[in-house]
């Protein structure tokens, strides 16, 4: 056969830009107008008053209102991310001990996916139905002469809002969690182990540094997800807690007389929160990457 | 080292871990057959059936995470495809922009989405328009199914055995890449059935009654219902959860997150 007489077999390997814009265009233009222009145009909002340039309602953030939502939805996402890694982390590594009966660990995997996806109203329903103030749990435990929301606890507070959220964070962090755990190499704890290492050593010296990028990374994540949560404290406490999402709703409802200048400001200030929180990750990534070759 | 004393602790935090996962489902159920008082029994169902606005709301619901679905595919399949394909060096771009949806929170989106776009009426006035966030929202998910997908492939000897048999480029990516996509593909449609039936910011926001926003504004009204419709919702989150890890056995079974908060 003479070179002529292949078929065009490398048009495409060989076709330039225009395919290139052909294919991706529809893509880039979605997301440009969809989700960057969106997100431009709070920036334009927040920044431009009647005359021009302004910097009131950026200003305003520092207000008291706004500065306790700002707090809460911090301190909150912070505590439910704490809850997460901990729990979650224990949950991963109890799993896949070594001699845990079979059918566990699909168990777990199945049951982590769909609650780490049940969140929003239903979840806070369901909380509602269980230790509400006439919750299941609450008035069970009234009988036997407990009384709950007696002795201070309310399921419409920081705290209980923590309990909630630990629904989809602790399965978040079994999920993001599992890969890196089966990296660790058994050998390595049987190598530290011959050397004279102690549990404690073991952690502290090897597992934990190991482990150390992706619980900082599974940290981040979990952070972010409890500080967007909008449905499930929406739903469970109306208001009780002032939270931003929450704050930013009242405003774009119109429930509560503030310009709508005010509520791009306050949008702006949590993707503010989330670009901070991604950029104290990727230092320390980096940090991390230094030592841990991955 | 003794082996058998640490199997007690793992026991106790898993039965623990455990109590708190199925204690709430539990109560919920329970509380959705209370009927007041010492009765129990089926009334809330009972009600629920012949509510014309469930089934409206269940079903605009499952209509979008179709017209999701497509949308989401539609745009993004000839993009990982040429990135995979032919523009390496873009991967950077798209790993950046499948992130961005994280950076900017669902009800940070939907303010700037109501002061940019405030017409016309046939594109933010029907609830059609909530595809338009529901596509950015599960684009983190879709890309990922699609890129892990797509580097499994040979796409550079598929694209010229096609060509070579005159395939054009609707064939090719139609009928030669995506049916080798399958296990991918359904990965990422569970996933984004499971975020829009779920998805209440913007539906609630931009006042659609979509299933999330009806449970919502039953819970106002009858707890009882309330806790019957989380029963249901928690059950086609199971489901769609439950085909994903099925349909993902065969390829690498990798669970996905996402979901409305």
């Amino acid at each position: 056969m003479s070179p002529e007489a292949i078929p065009p077999a490398g048009r495409i390997a060989r076709s330039g830009g225009w395919f290139t814009i052909a294919f991706m265009a529809p893509f880039l233009l979605y997301v440009t107008a969809f989700l960057i222009l969106p997100t431009l145009m709070l920036l334009a909002t927040a920044f431009l008053g009647k005359h021009g340039l302004t910097l009131h309602y950026v200003r305003s953030l520092g207000e008291g209102q706004t500065v306790v939502a700002f707090r809460n939805s911090i301190e909150l996402s912070a505590m439910a991310a704490f809850v997460g890694i901990v729990v979650g982390g224990l949950t991963a590594y109890f799993v896949l001990l070594p001699g845990m009966p079979r059918g566990l660990r699909s168990l777990v995997t199945t049951f982590g996916a769909v609650a780490a996806n049940f969140a929003g109203v239903p979840l806070a329903f369901a909380f509602i139905a269980t230790l509400g103030s006439l919750g299941i749990i609450t008035v069970w435990l009234k009988l036997i002469g407990i009384n709950l929301y007696g002795s201070g606890f309310t399921l419409y507070s920081l705290p209980g809002l923590v309990l909630v959220y630990a629904y989809f964070q602790i399965p978040l962090m079994v999920i993001v969690i599992t890969p890196a755990l089966e990296a660790l190499r058994r050998e390595w704890r049987e190598a530290a182990e011959n050397l004279g290492a102690s549990a404690w050593d073991y952690w502290r010296h090897v597992g934990l540094p190991i482990l150390l990028p992706s619980l900082l990374s599974a940290y981040i994540l979990l952070f972010g997800n409890a500080f967007s949560a909008y449905a499930t404290p929406y739903a469970l406490t109306s208001g009780i807690v002032a939270l931003v999402p929450v704050a930013i709703s009242n405003v774009l409802s119109g429930n509560v007389m503030v310009s709508q200048q005010t509520g791009a400001a306050l949008a702006l200030g949590m993707i503010g929160v989330m670009v901070v929180v991604m950029g104290i990750y990727a230092l320390i990534a980096r940090r991390v990457g230094r030592w841990v070759k991955r | 080292m003794n082996r058998r004393t640490p199997r007690l602790i793992p026991g106790l935090g898993l039965g623990i871990v455990g109590i708190y996962f199925i204690t709430p489902l539990l109560a919920t159920g329970v509380f959705s057959l209370w009927e007041g008082g010492d009765r129990y029994g089926l009334s809330a169902y009972a009600a629920l059936i012949h509510q014309p606005k469930l089934w409206q709301s269940l079903g605009l619901s499952i209509r979008l995470a179709i017209e999701t679905i497509l949308v989401g595919l539609v745009v993004l399949v000839p993009a990982v495809f040429w990135l995979n394909l032919r523009v390496q060096r873009l991967r950077p771009l798209f790993d950046f922009l499948s992130v961005l949806p994280f950076v900017v929170p669902p009800i940070a989106l939907v303010a700037g989405m109501t002061t940019l776009y405030t017409g016309p009426d046939w594109f933010v006035g029907t609830a059609n328009y909530l595809v338009v966030p529901y596509v950015i929202l599960a684009l983190p998910y879709t890309y990922r199914a699609l890129d892990v997908g797509m580097r499994a492939l040979d796409l550079k000897t598929l694209t010229e055995a096609s060509q070579s048999l005159g395939a054009g480029w609707f064939t090719l990516i139609f009928r030669v890449v995506v049916p080798n996509l399958t296990t991918a593909l359904i990965g990422a449609a569970l996933l984004t059935i499971a975020i829009v039936m779920g998805e209440f910011t913007f539906a609630n926001i931009l006042l659609f009654n979509t299933f999330a926003v009806y449970i919502d504004y039953i819970g106002q009204t009858s707890a009882t219902e309330a806790s019957a419709l989380t029963l249901l919702s928690f059950l086609i989150t199971w489901l769609a959860m439950l085909g994903v890890l099925v349909t993902g056995r065969s390829g690498r079974g990798q669970v996905q997150i996402g979901g409305a908060r």
